[in-house]
């Protein structure tokens, strides 16, 4: 490709013939959004201050948790609840910030092939969610989702469980001290199933769920 | 929101669309010792391949400027503008605020009317039967199955056979209130062998023949002693409770030898969960009306 160059580039030339200087430009344009969308979310209460009654993950909880993104939960349920009166039916009041403040990072997703799980705490029983994940088409024949029988023989050791809540605490989850020496004694030797249920039967239950 | 972050957000807000004033008064401009329309520029590519150096189409610019013009008419209506909430007044709660208003104004009378009514009688309407079946899809379906025959575990609701009782009243209480089935855990209190003894009765009872008639016969004691107080002496259970009928052959858990010795031994936690704080009553009452219609209609 011959070129022909001209003495002195000028305007929009100028950006055209320089990638360094263009990079720059359309990062400060692209920041725009973000700079006013974004960044006053860490400054506006509504985002930041959990709801009255929000605590954080148990141990247990915590555990079930991991298991729920290791097992990629996320990919298929989503856990928010959006301000539609068709939403609002079927799952109960519509999410809001401050149930999230100590999710890290939070369960949102963006996809729902099943259903939504953010109010799916004390809707079931106990014994559905292990009847359920062991193989769902036990209870719901029409069922697609795979099942999770490994959940029954995994055991927790708990070793990391403290570290996690450490970490937790210093993103501002407010756990004590007693809570993170306690966490393993709390999940070990347990089966990885109950610490999922345990973590489910929570979702969503600091709001009342009335619609 | 505090008077800094809107202060923050109208500047960037503000400030982001008069940058794109800028950029496209700046990029529409000729500039000086530039081509002028109908010269080429200069450049040339490949040997031959020169440019023009026209303008975008007019209609095309203005296309630009109308976003700009959108900008401002949008920030004016709608919140954007810090803690300004825009002329409308619109926010996503009040949206669905009024979503429920036009929902409740139009359903509502329907909801109402069945509520006047008892259940025997809503359970012969044929709409109101057909809307019940909707919202035991959408409720109820996930343990009782979408055609209400449950699993194991789960109650079939389309058989005679109730737990709680098949009454009305006592169909939406279920459903009110929710229950909690406790048999407890026998194996610890009883033993292995005493509890293969009493598992071979309870088979006796729904009119099969028990693998063993000597434990059978011993399990007899057995049960009179501890499962009488909640099954019945007979076994035919206890709605109050929910205690179930031994003796009619329909098993919750399953009703062979092995199943049942597994209840007795490790007991079973049947629990369903309370749905009237969730649903209202008038949803309840429609859905104890569908429930009804399963085993009271036809």
């Amino acid at each position: 490709m011959a070129h022909d160059t001209q003495a002195a580039p000028i305007g929009h030339e100028k950006v055209e013939r320089n990638v360094g200087l263009m990079a720059v430009l359309i990062v400060i344009v692209v920041a725009f959004g973000g700079l006013a969308e974004i960044v006053p979310l860490f400054f506006i209460k509504d985002t930041t201050e959990p709801v009255a009654g929000l605590k954080p993950l148990t141990a247990l909880q915590l555990e079930g948790r991991d298991i729920y993104i290791r097992e990629g939960c996320y990919l298929c349920h989503s856990q928010m609840v959006r301000p539609f009166r068709a939403e609002t039916e079927r799952y109960g009041h519509y999410s809001v910030a401050g149930e999230f403040v100590y999710d890290h990072p939070f369960q949102w997703g963006s996809k729902r092939t099943g259903p939504d799980l953010a109010r799916v705490g004390g809707r079931y029983s106990d014994d559905w969610h292990r009847v359920h994940l062991n193989n769902p088409r036990d209870v719901v024949p029409e069922s697609n989702m795979p099942g999770f029988p490994w959940l029954f023989e995994n055991k927790l050791d708990g070793e990391l469980t403290g570290k996690k809540m450490a970490t937790l605490r210093t993103l501002g989850v407010p756990y004590t001290d007693a809570d993170i020496q306690g966490a393993k004694a709390a999940v070990q030797g347990k089966p990885e199933i109950e610490a999922l249920v345990a973590y489910l039967q929570n979702l969503g239950t600091v709001i009342s769920n009335k619609r | 929101m505090s008077l800094s972050v809107s202060l923050f957000i109208i500047l960037i807000v503000v400030g982001n669309t008069l940058a794109m004033w800028w950029l496209i008064r700046w990029t529409a401009k000729p500039k000086p010792g530039e081509a002028t329309q109908g010269e080429v520029t200069g450049h040339v590519w490949d040997g031959d391949l020169a440019e023009y150096n026209n303008p975008m189409p007019r209609w095309w610019l203005w296309m630009f400027y109308l976003t700009i013009v959108f900008t401002g008419v949008y920030m004016a209506l709608y919140p954007g503008l810090g803690s300004f909430s825009g002329v409308l007044g619109w926010t996503e709660e009040g949206q669905w605020a009024d979503e429920m208003k036009q929902a409740e104004a139009q359903y509502g009378p329907i909801f109402k009317k069945y509520a006047s009514m008892d259940i025997p009688a809503v359970a012969q309407d044929p709409k109101a039967v057909k809307m019940g079946q909707r919202l035991f899809a959408t409720y109820c379906a996930s343990c009782h199955g979408s055609d209400a025959h449950g699993a194991v575990g789960f109650p079939n609701l389309a058989d005679k056979d109730w737990l709680w009782g098949g009454e009305p009243a006592q169909i939406e209480q279920t459903i009110t209130a929710g229950r909690m089935g406790v048999m407890p855990a026998w194996g610890p209190i009883l033993g292995a062998e005493k509890v293969d003894q009493v598992a071979n009765y309870v088979v006796t009872l729904s009119g099969r023949k028990a693998d063993d008639a000597a434990k059978a016969e011993a399990g007899a004691a057995v049960f009179a002693q501890n499962c009488a107080a909640c099954h019945g002496a007979e076994g035919k259970g206890n709605p109050m409770l929910g205690a179930p009928n031994l003796t009619d052959n329909v098993w919750l858990y399953g009703g062979s030898l092995k199943t049942i010795v597994k209840t007795v031994t490790d007991g079973r936690q049947g629990r369903m969960p309370a749905h009237g704080e969730f649903l209202g009553g008038d949803k309840v009452h429609l859905l104890a009306a569908y429930v009804y219609s399963l085993s009271n209609t036809k």
